[in-house]
């Protein structure tokens, strides 16, 4: 087959089309080596997410550790039960607690997890039992009014 | 007096009818484009040296746009993010604008204006000097010979096209970011890589550049196609494909977000 300069072109053409979304992707993206590819899931039951979304980040220790995969209404219990994705690379106990946090005062929220002391370490499909809710800044100042009410007639 | 009023109200609704009428055609001429590419693939080289001239040659004005529009926004944002103590987020605040919204649709501007523009004039004046109905003569199809290997190429050459722009604008960003104001390396790509998401971000950007792509050269191909057959005519359909395309490319952009906000909540 005869070859031409249009074909040199097109090829180089391609070939930089395609660079460009390796960058974009490798460097750019979080398609490269921190991608954790190997999850495993486990759940836990709030009663309170707040802002919390799905992809949004799990830290422990301030570490990005894995990813929110799924948020759900637990209709028997009333609760949200969300479903982490945690990197196989890490581990923790068992009794380690989940909490709802946010980054800052305005920032993302994330979920926190806090080791515990058990032997055991948490393994696929479990469940995290110890969680706390997100805080909501509205009641927070709704119970700090009212116990400022309340604190007035004794004086 | 009762003409005078007449006459608006009655040009009025002949542009508005001719607007119908033309995208009706130009949805038949797609079909059309769609129905006669049998041969672009047959017979790839064409394809391939449409994508020299409107995909090659645009490179110079899209990565220097793109390094130009990055580092704006390298400026812009650290002026913007110095006043939080957020200057390290503005990889992010650069990668993302671009990756999302700024590397497609000006990317497919500049193309509309560059290639579009040039697709429209050469098709014009091809059937001003009749050498598409000579085609015609000679049983060879002008619509599989000289219009479908131009669309498809426009379809390869646009995403191609976006993607490098991205690239070169988070480049542009960090020249300004990194090299010049001297924000720390690290965090410019450890945040940038936090944030962009390949299938949510990057993925959603290659799929509006193909949309612009096809909105592009279809409507390049077809103001071309049909242009009156006159020197005042082709320059005409050569305005109304810059200015229809940038138009679509614009009004798509918004729809394509919405759907795609939507959809990574």
């Amino acid at each position: 087959m005869e070859r031409t300069t249009i074909d040199l072109w097109f090829g180089a053409f391609v070939t930089a089309g395609f660079i460009a979304l390796l960058v974009l992707a490798l460097k750019v993206g979080n398609l490269g080596a921190e991608r954790a590819a190997d999850t495993y899931r486990v759940e836990a039951r709030f009663d309170n997410i707040g802002g919390l979304k799905v992809r949004g980040p799990v830290r422990s220790a301030g570490v990005l550790v894995g990813r929110v995969a799924e948020i759900r209404f637990d209709n028997a219990h009333y609760q949200a039960t969300v479903v982490l994705a945690l990197d196989k690379r890490y581990s923790w106990p068992k009794d380690t607690s989940a909490s709802i946090l946010t980054s800052g005062l305005l920032g993302e929220t994330y979920i926190g997890l806090d080791a515990g002391g058990d032997d055991k370490k948490l393994a696929a499909g479990d469940r995290i039992t110890i969680t706390q809710p997100a805080v909501v800044l509205e009641k927070l100042i709704g119970q700090f009014l009212f116990s400022k009410a309340q604190e007035e007639p004794k004086k | 007096m009762r003409e005078q009023l007449q006459r608006p109200v009655a040009r009025l609704g002949r542009n508005v009818i001719g607007t119908i009428w033309r995208a009706g055609s130009m949805a038949r001429f797609f079909g059309l484009v769609l129905a006669s590419s049998g041969t672009s693939f047959q017979r790839f080289r064409l394809v391939m040296r449409e994508v020299y001239f409107s995909g090659v040659l645009s490179l110079v004005i899209i990565v220097v746009s793109g390094l130009f529009v990055g580092m704006v926004l390298g400026l812009q944002g650290f002026q913007t993010l110095q006043k939080y103590g957020a200057t390290e987020s503005i990889g992010v605040l650069v990668a993302l604008s671009l990756v999302r919204e700024l590397g497609p649709v000006v990317a497919a501007l500049l193309f509309a204006s560059r290639a579009g523009s040039a697709i429209t004039a050469e098709i014009g004046l091809m059937k001003t000097t009749e050498q598409l109905s000579a085609m015609d003569m000679m049983a060879v199809s002008p619509m599989a010979r000289v219009i479908a290997p131009r669309f498809w190429a426009g379809i390869i050459s646009m995403p191609i096209l976006s993607l490098l722009f991205s690239a070169m604008g988070v480049f542009g960003g960090y020249i300004i970011g990194v090299v010049l104001i001297g924000v720390d390396n690290g965090a410019f790509w450890s945040q940038m890589q936090a944030a962009v998401d390949f299938r949510y971000d990057v993925l959603n950007g290659m799929v509006k550049s193909f949309v612009f792509g096809v909105a592009v050269t279809v409507i390049a191909t077809f103001e071309g196609y049909d242009a009156p057959p006159t020197a005042e005519g082709v320059s005409g359909a050569t305005t109304r494909t810059v200015v229809t395309s940038a138009l679509m490319i614009l009004a798509l952009d918004l729809i394509l977000t919405a759907f795609m906000l939507r959809a990574a909540d």
